[in-house]
């Protein structure tokens, strides 16, 4: 045997591993693996002491190789890596077992079963390090700017942090303005303040400040690179509007002759025209032609807009354009959807007519709204005498989604608010459980009750128009169990809202998997770690702000959207950044030159230099994947820290014999 | 094959470290226990799993192999379980003409969100590799076998010799 000297820890997390693997017999029996110098166990290994315990072996004991056996290398590998070049080893001499994630928590009344795992993970680990090499890490540049997908408060404020520092910013947004919900809102809880006097000053302040670049109508197309360098592909559809020479004025839409049914701003209830700005405070001021409900698009005639347009600033020649940039990190703020209430056909939105959502109930009791702000019912006169608020609605619930959307409750006790400020109305609100959790928010509740709404608890089986009685007739019945008085109720009303909940956005999956983001079981975007990482995500330099990430109301989702602009911030401060040298490479005194892995590349890595007949990889293009490590049949690409050897001597150690006192004799003639 | 339920097989397993391992991880994290019949590798990719890996596997005793990678159209490099999918099916041919059956050597897909899936899967083949029995490769090779693959030597071991 030669002078290498593996050091292993085993360790306990406290009961999270000892509890089940009996981590002193771990230790004892990797003390007999060859070329291990010291095997120990610990409390925690990720602790500063047992970080310590590892950088003083190196130095006093001379080890060449460390193994931890703990949690999941995603969770800790760096740490520990750290821990080695503090100790002044390279850190790429350093592998892990997980025994925890894959051993401990799996196999919780099987503690044979998670000692033996543990054992084969440890010894497989101690064979590969064996065969690790010294890599050093890839440095790169930061591009200093900013890619911002989603223009809702959450991008809005992490534009505004990111460019008030100096630093550049490209914000997309889908709709032809910015501001998602929050700009269909009158008013906000729980201070009940106006959403777009709070909200405007800052569109308009992202609209002109000069380190932003808007791209509203626009969606990105295509995104490659890494962390520092991804190189950004979007379409910016045709607004059909020269941005340059309109000035918002307005006559196009006054003179366009086509409503239109305002699905989006309006969800529905109001009406815009073929040629249109969401709303009036817009940012940008421009409109766009929809010409899928235009006349010209549709029968060649009309051009009302052109017409009257005193800027000339109508083409309705113009094309989607491709806007091509680079920038060094990404924020993801796409937002969220609601609940299509039509999936409860119980609940009769749709069929019965003063079935109403919240976000229709937003834009009905907004002043800039449909009806000025006036509450009333679906023939647009008569003021509502009674009204239910639905909670929960597809929320907490099996058949729909099982997890609490977070806002409902305090919007439906806005919504009571409302209604009783503007009309007067009884109001009844059907609630499951009251979750005011926020500052500030249970006072708003009490308020809410001093102003004597009535609280049902229970979840709505039935609305219904069917009445029972002549006191139910014409009226809208809300049909529930109050669990707290324990019977059947059936209260009538003129109009009841349902509070629908918050889903992630009909494309979240793909939007994730183009910029390598995740979704959790519930679809919304998966952050680095639940609690201590939110606003990242396993991709580096891409990170995710807002209700993307999750429901949450406006004071979560404007901190979210700080955090992450102070993330990328840091990350720019730092001017270069470092990624794992995980690359492949070709000897090509060896290279046959048959042009196998030329092709297998997904990102054409790999050149064919004619001249000399061999191939060879292009570092900064390679991920190491390596899929042409696998495929060439001269084996002769290298794929740095999985390389052939490594692998197979993982395989072989992992194969050890468990069972056995001794794992030595078999093991080091695999080992050696 | 007389006790099927006391035999515990071992299936070594290569996992993807964007989908599956994290999904191997999420079972953890949810504690969604799984028979401790599996020790698994991470690869990169599953582009990255080169055939001889699993016969290497299956030749130090392992009874079977177990692939999981991300969702076909989900690989974190575009494409590398599609590779993964022929180079299997070429592999299992040949095992097959080896007189290996089938069940042995499976590959399957895991989201980074499926963790119980993910147990699913081991504990699916778990239950099919103890109906199978075990493989004993390792016995059905001669003693001294040609086959065997010998790790070239390391640096460290190379300048070893030289010196004694
Ligand atoms: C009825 C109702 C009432 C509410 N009332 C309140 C309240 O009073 N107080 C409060 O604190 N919270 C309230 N909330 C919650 C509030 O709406 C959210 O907290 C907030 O809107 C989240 O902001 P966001 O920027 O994350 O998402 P969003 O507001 O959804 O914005 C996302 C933006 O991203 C854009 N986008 C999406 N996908 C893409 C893409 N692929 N490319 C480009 N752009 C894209 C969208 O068009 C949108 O502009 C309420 C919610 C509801 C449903
Ligand atoms: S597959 Fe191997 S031998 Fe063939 S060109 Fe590529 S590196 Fe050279
Ligand atoms: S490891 Fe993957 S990315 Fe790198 S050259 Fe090979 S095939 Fe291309
Ligand atoms: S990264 Fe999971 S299969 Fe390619």
């Amino acid at each position: 045997m030669d002078d290498r000297r593996v050091g292993v820890y085993v360790c306990h997390c406290g009961h999270n591993i000892a509890g089940t693997v009996d981590v002193e017999q771990v230790a004892e029996w990797a003390q007999r693996l060859p070329y291990v110098a010291v095997a120990r166990h610990f409390q925690f290994m990720c602790a500063s002491t047992g970080q310590e315990l590892i950088e003083e072996d190196v130095r006093e004991l001379g080890l060449t190789h460390v193994v931890v056996a703990s949690c999941s290398p995603l969770m800790h590998e760096k740490t520990f890596r750290n821990a080695c070049q503090r100790a002044g080893l390279n850190p790429f001499l350093f592998a892990m077992a997980n025994i925890r994630e894959h051993a401990s928590w799996v196999h919780p009344n099987d503690r044979d079963g998670a000692t033996a795992k543990a054992k084969a993970l440890i010894s497989a680990a101690v064979s590969r390090v064996l065969r690790q090499n010294e890599l050093e890490p890839i440095r790169v540049n930061i591009h200093p700017a900013t890619l911002i997908v989603g223009g809702g408060i959450a991008g809005i404020q992490a534009a505004l942090e990111i460019a008030d520092a100096g630093h550049h910013v490209y914000l997309v947004e889908r709709e032809p303005s910015i501001g998602g919900h929050m700009a269909m809102f009158d008013k906000t809880f729980p201070t009940l303040d106006c959403a777009a006097c709070i909200l405007t000053p800052k569109m308009f302040d992202v609209g002109t400040h000069p380190n932003v670049t808007l791209l509203t109508y626009s969606e990105v197309e295509n995104v490659e690179g890494f962390v520092g360098n991804f190189q950004i592909r979007v379409r910016q559809k045709a607004r059909r509007v020269i941005e340059d020479l309109c000035t918002g004025c307005g006559t196009c839409w006054e003179k366009c002759p086509i409503k239109v049914i305002d699905e989006v701003f309006e969800a529905g209830l109001g009406y815009r025209k073929a040629i249109y700005r969401p709303f009036p405070q817009s940012v940008p001021k421009y409109p766009v032609i929809d010409v899928e409900n235009c006349t010209y698009f549709r029968t060649g005639k009309c051009r009302m807009c052109e017409k009257s347009c005193p800027a000339g600033a109508i083409d309705f020649d113009m094309e989607d354009r491709i806007i091509e940039f680079e920038v060094g990190n990404i924020i993801l703020a796409t937002g969220y959807k609601l609940f299509d209430c039509r999936r409860i056909p119980q609940y009769g939105y749709g069929r019965l007519p003063n079935v109403y959502t919240s976000l229709e109930f937003e834009r009905l009791t907004n002043a800039a709204g449909p009806t000025g702000g006036k509450v009333t019912l679906r023939d647009g006169e008569t003021e509502p005498k009674s009204v239910a608020i639905i909670h929960c609605v597809g929320s907490r619930d099996r058949n729909y989604n099982r997890y609490c959307s977070a806002i409902c409750c305090m919007s439906s006790l806005k919504f009571a608010h409302l209604v009783k400020e503007k009309t007067g109305a009884e109001v009844y609100n059907f609630y499951i459980d009251m979750r005011p959790i926020a500052k500030e928010y249970e006072e708003f509740y009490h308020r809410i009750l001093e102003e004597g709404t009535h609280f049902i608890r229970g979840r709505v089986a039935e609305i219904t128009d069917a009445a029972h009685t002549a006191e139910e007739e014409g009226k809208t019945i809300v049909v529930a169990e109050d669990t707290l008085l324990g019977r059947q109720r059936r209260i009538p009303v003129d109009m009841v809202i349902l509070a629908a909940g918050l889903e992630p956005q009909a494309d979240a999956a793909e939007i994730g998997r183009m910029f390598g983001v995740g979704c959790g079981t519930a679809g919304f975007f998966t952050e680095r770690h639940p609690k201590l990482d939110p606003v990242a995500t396993m991709t580096e330099g891409v990170y995710i702000a807002g209700a993307c990430q999750g429901p949450k109301d406006i004071p979560d989702t404007v901190a979210q959207g700080a955090a992450a602009a102070a993330r990328v911030l840091g990350v720019i401060s730092q001017r270069e950044v470092t990624l794992e040298p995980i690359r492949a490479s070709i000897d090509e005194s060896r290279c046959s030159g048959c042009r196998i892995c030329n092709a297998l590349c997904p990102y054409n890595a790999i050149e064919y230099l004619e001249a000399e007949g061999v191939s060879r990889v292009n570092a900064a293009m390679c991920k190491g994947c390596g899929t042409c490590v696998a495929a060439c049949p001269s084996h002769v690409i290298t794929g740095a820290h999985f390389t052939f050897e490594q692998v197979m001597a993982e395989i072989d150690g992992i194969m050890v014999d468990v069972y056995s006192e001794s794992p030595t004799a078999p093991l080091a003639e695999i080992m050696a | 094959m007389s006790d099927n339920r006391s035999f515990k097989p071992v299936i070594v397993g290569f996992l993807c470290n964007w989908c599956s391992y994290r999904a191997a991880d999420l079972a953890g994290t949810s504690r969604v226990g799984y028979p401790a019949t599996l020790r698994d590798i991470r690869i990169m990719c599953t582009g990255r799993l080169d055939p001889t890996f699993v016969l290497r596997a299956l030749q130090r005793g392992a009874d079977g192999v177990l692939i999981m990678g991300c969702h076909p159209g989900q690989c974190h490099y575009q494409e590398g379980n599609y590779k993964a999918i022929r180079r299997v099916a070429l592999l299992k041919r040949m095992l097959k003409q080896f007189g290996i059956d089938e069940r042995r050597v499976q590959l399957h897909w895991a989201s980074a969100a499926q963790g119980v899936l993910f147990t699913e899967t081991v504990s699916k083949m778990t239950q099919e590799l103890q109906a199978l029995g075990p493989l004993d490769w390792p016995h059905n090779w001669p003693n001294e076998d040609p086959y065997v693959y010998t790790l070239p030597k390391t640096k460290q071991e190379a300048a070893h010799e030289q010196q004694t």
